[in-house]
C-alpha cells in the first residue's frame, strides 16, 4: 500500500514526463496499429478469397507470428539504427496476424444463404462486398483489432530498449536504478491503457454487430 | 403493364436491355451438371420449356430433382452447362447479371434477409439500387408491409433476428416485388407459413399477379399450392419435366404413374379436391330452365365441395355461377365423369 503511495507521488511529481511518455507511447501504438489496418485488413480480404493465395498468406502469417517481437526489433537495429523506426516496424508486424486471421475468417463465415439472396436481388460483386459481406463480418475484424491492439499496447513497452520512448522507459530505468516506484508507475500506466482500449473498443464492436446476431 | 422503370447505369449501346414488363422465359435443351464427380446425373437434363409473359407457373417434384436450380438457371445464378434461356428471346447469357437480377423478383428458399438490415432495409435493397428516391421507397415499403400483414409502425424497424420464421419469409416477399418487377422467380415461399397466413397470402399473391401481369416461376412441394395458384404445372423428376400443362390437365389425365402418384390421382377424393367446378361442369343450355330452389355456387369452388352440397341436399344437381352468372350444372355423372383417372400406361416405369 505504501508503495502504491509512494508510486502516485512518483507520478504526481514526473507528470511532465509522464505525460510525454504516455503520449508517445500511446502515439507509437496507434501508430503502427493503423499502419497494420490499412496492411494487412486488405491481406485477410485476399486471403478470403481462397485457393492457394490463403494458404500461403496466412502461412506467412503465422510464421511471422512466432518470432518475438523483441528479436524484431534487434534484428531492424542495424537497418533503422535506434530510434522509433525499429519500434513502430515491429508493432506494425506485431498487429498483422491477428488481423488478418480475423478478416479471413469473418469474411468467410458470412452466411451463404445471405450473399445468394445479395447476388440474387442484382447486386455486383462490389456493391455485395461493401454492403453485405464486409459490415457482416465487421464484429470479428473489429475482435482481431481489439487483439492486436492490445497486443501492441503491451509491447510498445519495449520501444524503451532501442530508444523510441514510451512507457516502457519508467520500467527499464526503474530495473536499472532498482526503483519500485518508477517500475510500478510504467507497468501500472500500460496496464490501462491495454485495458481502456480493449474496452473500447469492445464497445465499438458491439456497435457495429447487428441485434440478435451476437456469436456466442 | 405501364411500368416505366429507369437504370440509374447508363448501359453501353450494344448490351442488350433486361426486360422490364412481363417477360417470355424459354428453356431450349438446357442442361445443368454440377461437377459432383463422375457419373453424377445432371441437376437440370434436357429441359425444354416455354413460360408465356403473365403465366403463372409452378414448379413441383420431390426433393433434389432440380427445382432450384431451374429457377436460378432464370436469373443468371446459374448458367446452363448446355443448351440456352432466352429470355424475352434474348439468350440470358448476353444479359447482364446484376442488371436482369433487379429486374426479377427473387424469393430466395431458405430466407437470406439481410440480418445487418431492418425490415424497412430489406425490402428497400432493389428500390435502392435501382436508384428510386427516398419518399417514394418509404411509401413502397409501408404499402408491401401492410400487403404481407405485417403492420409498418411495429415491424419496419425491427431486424430479421426479431422475427419468427414466417415473418421473416413474409418481408423476403416483400422484398422480392418491392420493385414491381416484370417476373417473380419464388422458392418454397410459403413454406414456414401456417395454413391461415399461408392461404391468406397465396390470394394476396394470385391477386397481385393477376392485376400486375407478372411472368412468375414459383416452386412448392405443395399440389394444393400448386393447383390454387398455377396457370400451368412443371412437374419434375430427376432433373427432367415429367408434364407440363394445366392443373386440371395434369390431375385429369397424368401422363405416367408417377405424376399420377404426386397428385395422388388414384385417390378418388383427393382428385375431387383439387379439380375446378368449372373444370367438370356441364355447360347450361340457353333454354335450359333453371328452377327457383335450385341451389347454385360460384366459382372457384372445388369439386369436392360441390359432391357434399349434392350428398347433403340430396338435389339432383348444383348450378354453377361465374360472375354471377350461370354457367353450368353438376350431378353425380358429371363428376363420376372426373372421378377416373386418364393415363397413358405408355412410358409407364413404375408399372
Ligand atoms: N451448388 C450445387 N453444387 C452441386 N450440386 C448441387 C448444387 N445445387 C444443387 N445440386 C444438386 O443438384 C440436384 C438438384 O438440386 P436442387 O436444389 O435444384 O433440388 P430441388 O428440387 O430444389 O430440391 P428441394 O425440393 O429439396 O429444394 C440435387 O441432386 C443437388 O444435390
Ligand atoms: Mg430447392
Amino acid at each position: 500500500m505504501e508503495l502504491l503511495v509512494e508510486t502516485w507521488e512518483y507520478v504526481a511529481e514526473n507528470a511532465d514526463r509522464f505525460q510525454q511518455a504516455a503520449l508517445v507511447h500511446l502515439g507509437l501504438s496507434f501508430g503502427a496499429l493503423a499502419i497494420a489496418m490499412l496492411i494487412f485488413i486488405p491481406l485477410g480480404v485476399l486471403a478470403s478469397m481462397g485457393g492457394r493465395l490463403t494458404a500461403n498468406i496466412v502461412g506467412a502469417v503465422a510464421a511471422v507470428r512466432v518470432i518475438p517481437s523483441l528479436a524484431v526489433i534487434l534484428l531492424l537495429l542495424p537497418v533503422y539504427g535506434l530510434g522509433w523506426r525499429p519500434a513502430l516496424i515491429a508493432l506494425t508486424l506485431l498487429a498483422g496476424p491477428p488481423l488478418v486471421v480475423n478478416t479471413d475468417v469473418g469474411l468467410r463465415g458470412v452466411d451463404a444463404a445471405t450473399l445468394e439472396a445479395a447476388t440474387g436481388l442484382g447486386m455486383t460483386r462490389s456493391q455485395r462486398f461493401w454492403r453485405v459481406k464486409l459490415p457482416l463480418a465487421l464484429p470479428v475484424i473489429v475482435t482481431g483489432v481489439r487483439t492486436a491492439a492490445v497486443e501492441v499496447i503491451g509491447s510498445a513497452t519495449l520501444a524503451a530498449f532501442v530508444g523510441a520512448g514510451g512507457l516502457g522507459l519508467f520500467i527499464t530505468s526503474g530495473i536499472t536504478l532498482l526503483d519500485e516506484r518508477m517500475l510500478l508507475a510504467g507497468a501500472i500506466a500500460v496496464t490501462i491503457l491495454a485495458l481502456l482500449t480493449e474496452w473500447a473498443l469492445a464497445r465499438l464492436e458491439g456497435r457495429v454487430t447487428p441485434p440478435g446476431t451476437a456469436r456466442a | 403493364m405501364t411500368n416505366a422503370r429507369s437504370s440509374p447505369t447508363p448501359r453501353h449501346p450494344d448490351t442488350p436491355t433486361p426486360p422490364s414488363g412481363a417477360t417470355q422465359i424459354r428453356f431450349e435443351r438446357v442442361t445443368k451438371q454440377f461437377d459432383n464427380g463422375e457419373g453424377a446425373r445432371p441437376a437440370v437434363d434436357d429441359v425444354s420449356l416455354t413460360i408465356e409473359p403473365g403465366e403463372f407457373v409452378v414448379l413441383i417434384g420431390p426433393s433434389g430433382c432440380g427445382k432450384t436450380t431451374l429457377l436460378k438457371l432464370i436469373n443468371r445464378l446459374y448458367d446452363p452447362t448446355s443448351g440456352v434461356v432466352l429470355v424475352d428471346g434474348t439468350p440470358s447469357q448476353d444479359l447482364p447479371g446484376p442488371d436482369l437480377r433487379r429486374h426479377m423478383g427473387y424469393v430466395i428458399q431458405q430466407g437470406g434477409l439481410f440480418p445487418h438490415y431492418t425490415v424497412e432495409k430489406n425490402i428497400a435493397v432493389v428500390p435502392n439500387l435501382l436508384g428510386w428516391e427516398k419518399a417514394r421507397t418509404r411509401a413502397r415499403v409501408d404499402e408491401l408491409l401492410e400487403l404481407v400483414g405485417l403492420p409498418p409502425g411495429e415491424y419496419r424497424h425491427r431486424y430479421p433476428s426479431q422475427l419468427s420464421g414466417g415473418q421473416q419469409q413474409r418481408v423476403g416477399i416483400a422484398r422480392a416485388v418491392a420493385a414491381s418487377p416484370g417476373t417473380l422467380l419464388m422458392d418454397e415461399p410459403f413454406g414456414a407459413l401456417d395454413a391461415i397466413t399461408r392461404s391468406r397470402l397465396q390470394e394476396e399473391l394470385r391477386a397481385l399477379t393477376n392485376r400486375l401481369g407478372q411472368t412468375v416461376v414459383f416452386v412448392t412441394h405443395d399440389i394444393d399450392e400448386a393447383v390454387l395458384l398455377a396457370d400451368r404445372i412443371a412437374v419434375m423428376r430427376e432433373g427432367r419435366v415429367e408434364q407440363y400443362d394445366t392443373p386440371t390437365e395434369i390431375i385429369m389425365r397424368p401422363c405416367n404413374r408417377f405424376v399420377a402418384d404426386l397428385v395422388g390421382a388414384d385417390d378418388l377424393l383427393r382428385r375431387l379436391s383439387l379439380v375446378g367446378a368449372l373444370a367438370a361442369m356441364v355447360p347450361l343450355d340457353s333454354d335450359d330452365g333453371i328452377g327457383e330452389d335450385e341451389i347454385t355456387v360460384d366459382v372457384p369452388i372445388r369439386v369436392r365441395h360441390v359432391l357434399s352440397l349434392l350428398l347433403e341436399s340430396g338435389a339432383p344437381r348444383v348450378i354453377v355461377r361465374q360472375d354471377g352468372v350461370p354457367v353450368g350444372y353438376l350431378d353425380l355423372p358429371a363428376i363420376q365423369a372426373v372421378s377416373i383417372p386418364h393415363y397413358d400406361g405408355a412410358d409407364d416405369a413404375l408399372g
